[in-house]
């Protein structure tokens, strides 16, 4: 895990003699510990976890030293690591809405009904049996050697593997619901796998409810055949988890489409982190979100978009409002491997910081080997604009109705971009209830 | 399309290993031991006649730098450089000091002649008064200042320009007063390292109310095989005062790579306004990127003072790997930072610059306009901070990078650092990464200009916010070397 290097240093010969200590924080030392008494994976998917494992012991919590961890310190943000909540308690499922109580798949999803083209299984029901093949699409190359991915990977013992058929385009959107399975202090982990095939579609809102003494750390794998497309809403409903990492990979097919928006409000820690290929030609991704930070919340959303094929275009999109002691944090990368001419990127974050207290880091990077592309990006930082309000009071409202009214305008039109009308209603809902109780 | 095939083919064909200003000067010179220890240092120390506070300043320097590893977080890659197996101090023949020109060797003089500006100011220095722009050159062949011109006339006016060694001789009160404070000596490895063993530099003071009555300028040069410069400049302008600062280099062809690391210190007092400004053309390595300089530069410059302005302007096309990040202190009230930045890089080579912003003070403002241009097999990297403090009331920044692509096998990048924890603050972040786009051309040839002229006008173009800011005694050359490192390859 995280290593101290002494390094001693004579001057006669100006030999170097390093001393390497380890040293484990408590919560790198309980970790270790909670792998230990997991049952072992067998098959490809064990190999693929224990090595998983090994680069987490490798590297430990991520630290500010790591550069794409710079403003987000796990290791001291996670003192202590909480038991494994492994509660596989069943719990009934309605239509299109799959529960992950503590990251664990409902024992009934056989017996379900699904839509023509939709198949959904527990990941535990499928990783003994999974060969070399789907053992490498549940643990893809992108974004393993991030620690906290690594962790998720040898620590998930269940979640969900979700089959869309070649063609099948499933319109009712699906809800799955990480939920706390009771009140003690808790850490789950857990992993979904979706899978779709040629031409295949789904709407997939990732939805996570947790109480405040939850350590959550939540991956979901995308894989995206020739043609298909992917709607993805990240919403958090009753949402206090004291820290979370929620990763999301992508690989894009050629043609594929995937369009994805987050609204993150609530918690203390959050970590999103978006890890994205587009390996075919004319691939389109689309990652768009609002953050609403109050209190001592810190939300950090890294993202990497990776254009290895050419006539790719991605667009990123994010608006932050950043008030009390809360801070936000947006890294966004968007790469363009050599040859991937043609690509079309564009990526823009917006802040408006509405106390002192209040702290932004953006770090919106392009990083381009092609020389046929056209990349922008643009990040903007600041406070309201007080002629607006002035405006705005001017004709009669209240100065906490005229901040709320430029606030709503500010982050509506990212959420314009979800294509779903109820989906979007309730996204609505959700950014007026918090924009209403923001404490002024 | 063709136009720009054309120019991919030219800007590829312009071979560089025909580095122009690659040539060595046979001049017996003085060096120290190879290699670095506390005794290096204190020889260093010694040759100079340094007084004991700035040879232990040194050692305790030395000493923090063994405590410290190499930066690896910047996006350069070289062979890990033996520090034992450079020399830490070179200094030309020591005749007693030139009384003037004729004095000065004239291997010297003919090597100037070769690199053609600023050392044309030799006409002026020869007497032809009111001949238009005078410039004062400390030149520094090597490390040592070997001709400083100008002396008297800027004496008048108060201003000091002289060697830094000499400055620690004549006005020890202001260096030590000075020296460290805007580059501490433990800031990172590299400034670490020169605070040990900086060689010389340029001193410049500039008092109370007084406009320096001529551009400055310090022309650098590394001569010696396998000599490490380690330049250090500090600029002081008190309230009130001006100056404007030009520094210029280039550097003869040769086969081992070496390694520069400069501190450059500004501090600018109440009201004061410093310029700065490089134009940096080091030898850049041959076609497989062998044998280039590493440039490995701390500049700070501190504005210290209320309403006090720093700005930083630098056209880079030279050096191996050039790893430089010109930055401002936005210390006093209402003080204002500005970072102009051309840098071109071409064959093997590796640039990862950019600028640091640090608003403190209330009212602070700062402006970064930073024009990249790969092409070849090379990689172009911005990396800029910006930050405001809890205290910096409506800090204002504006930000823009643009990098232009030429070839397939490039790289450009993009590493900017957006840190606000100040609600009033407004920060303005664009960058854009494209090739030269074809509507232009098209639209520039339609109204007749050749595919030539019309890439040409538009690289033009797109570097000129940049080459505006520069003196006029510098733009001249600026574009020069714009033309050696790609535009020339273009007509």
């Amino acid at each position: 895990m995280a290593t101290v290097i002494t390094v001693e240093k004579r001057r006669e010969d100006f030999d170097v003699t390093a001393v390497v200590t380890s040293i484990q924080s408590s919560a790198e030392t309980a970790l270790g510990k909670l792998y230990a008494s997991l049952p072992k994976g067998v098959g490809a998917a064990g190999v693929a976890r224990a090595r998983a494992f090994a680069r987490f012991e490798r590297s430990g919590l991520p630290t500010r030293r790591i550069e794409a961890w710079h403003y987000t310190d796990m290791r001291s943000a996670l003192r202590e690591a909480y038991p494994l909540a492994f509660d596989y308690a069943m719990n009934p499922t309605r239509g299109l809405r799959i529960d992950l109580i503590d990251g664990a798949a409902p024992d009934d999803l056989g017996q379900q009904t699904w839509p023509e083209g939709l198949r959904v299984r527990a990941l535990r029901d499928v990783l003994a049996g999974a060969g070399d093949d789907l053992a490498a699409k549940i643990y893809p190359d992108q974004g393993a050697n991030d620690a906290m991915v690594a962790l998720n990977a040898a620590m998930s013992g269940d979640g969900l593997v979700i089959e869309v058929a070649t063609g099948a385009r499933i319109e009712t959107p699906i809800g799955v619901y990480w939920r706390s399975g009771g009140v003690t202090p808790r850490s789950d982990f857990s992993r979904v796998l979706v899978l779709l095939g040629d031409g295949a579609h789904i709407t997939l809102v990732e939805s996570h409810a947790a109480h405040a003494r939850t350590q959550r750390n939540s991956a979901i794998v995308f894989h995206l055949a020739a043609g298909a497309s992917v709607e993805h809403v990240f919403v958090p409903e009753f949402y206090e988890a004291e820290s979370h990492v929620a990763t999301l990979i992508a690989e894009l097919g050629e043609c594929a489409a995937f369009n994805s928006f987050a609204l993150i409000a609530g918690g203390g820690l959050l970590r999103r982190q978006i890890f994205a290929r587009c390996a075919g030609e004319q691939a389109d991704v689309a990652f768009r979100g609002v953050s609403l930070l109050g209190g001592k919340q810190h939300a950090d959303t890294t993202l990497v978009v990776d254009h290895a094929a050419p006539h790719g275009r991605s667009r990123e999109l994010f608006k932050h409002i950043v008030t009390d002691g809360a801070s936000g944090v947006f890294q966004g990368k968007v790469i363009v491997r050599p040859h991937a001419q043609k690509v079309d990127g564009g990526m823009k974050s917006q802040t408006l910081l509405l106390s002192d207290d209040a702290a932004m880091y953006n770090k919106p990077e392009l990083e381009i080997f092609a020389d046929d592309v056209v990349c922008g990006h643009g990040a903007t930082v600041g406070e309201l604009d007080k002629d607006q309000l002035f405006y705005l009071m001017a004709r009669g409202l209240t100065k906490a109705e005229a901040e709320a009214l430029l606030l709503d305008g500010f982050a509506r039109e990212a959420i314009e971009f979800v294509s779903n009308e109820d989906v979007r209603s309730r996204l609505e809902t959700l950014m007026s209830d918090w924009l209403e109780s923001r404490p002024s | 399309m063709a136009a720009v095939q054309e120019t991919v083919d030219r800007v590829r064909s312009v071979d560089v290993d025909a580095y122009k200003y690659g040539f060595v000067t046979d001049i017996a010179s003085d060096k120290a031991p190879r290699g670095l220890n506390e005794d290096i240092v204190r020889f260093i120390s010694a040759r100079k006649d340094e007084p004991e506070w700035l040879t232990n300043w040194r050692l305790e320097a030395y000493r923090r730098w063994l405590t410290m590893a190499e930066p690896d977080w910047s996006r350069v890659h070289y062979p890990k450089i033996d520090y034992q197996n450079l020399y830490y101090y070179s200094a030309p023949k020591s005749t007693p000091g030139p009384k003037s020109l004729d004095d000065v060797d004239p291997e010297l003089l003919k090597m100037y002649e070769k690199l053609g500006v600023p050392l044309r100011e030799r006409a002026i220095l020869a007497g032809v008064e009111g001949a238009g722009a005078r410039v004062a050159v400390d030149a520094v062949f090597d490390s040592v200042s070997v001709v400083t011109t100008f002396k008297e006339e800027l004496g008048k006016a108060g201003v000091i320009f002289c060697p830094i060694s000499e400055a620690v001789k004549t006005h020890p009160e202001l260096v030590k007063k000075y020296l460290g404070s805007v580059v501490p000596t433990t800031d990172n490895y590299f400034a670490t390292l020169n605070s040990a063993v900086f060689s010389d530099g340029s001193f410049v003071y500039i008092p109370p109310g007084v406009r320096c009555p001529m551009e400055l300028s310090t022309y650098f040069r590394i001569n010696e095989r396998n000599t490490g410069q380690f330049e250090r400049t500090l600029i002081i302008a008190d309230a009130g005062s001006y100056v404007s600062y030009l520094e210029g280099c280039t550097a003869p062809q040769r086969d081992e790579n070496q390694l520069h690391a400069a501190v450059v210190e500004l501090i600018a007092l109440d009201d004061a306004e410093i310029k700065y400004s490089t134009v940096q053309n080091w030898y850049p390595g041959d076609k497989d990127g062998k044998g280039g300089i590493y440039n490995f530069v701390t500049k700070r410059g501190d504005c210290r003072g209320a309403r006090s302005k720093i700005s930083w302007t630098q056209v880079e096309t030279g050096s191996a790997i050039t790893w430089k990040y010109p930055s401002c202190i936005l210390r006093g009230d209402s003080s204002r930072g500005e970072f102009y930045s051309i840098a071109i890089s071409n064959g093997r080579q590796q640039v990862d610059s950019g600028t640091k912003m640090l608003h403190l003070g209330k009212n602070t403002s700062s402006r970064v306009i930073s024009k990249g241009i790969a092409a070849g097999r090379s990689d172009n990297t911005y990396r800029g901070q910006i930050f405001a403090h809890r205290k910096a009331d409506h800090a204002r920044n504006f930000t823009n990078c643009d990098s232009l692509l030429i070839g397939h096998e490039c790289g450009a990048h993009t590493v900017p650092y957006i840190e606000t924890r100040n609600a009033s603050a407004q920060f303005e972040h664009e960058a854009t990464t494209s090739k030269i786009s074809e509507d232009q051309l098209f639209y520039a040839m339609q109204r007749g200009l050749s595919a030539e002229e019309a890439t040409a006008l538009i690289v033009n173009g797109f570097v000129r916010d940049v080459l505006q800011q520069l003196p006029m005694e510098f733009a001249v050359e600026a574009q020069k070397l714009i033309a050696v490192s790609l535009e020339g390859s273009v007509g």
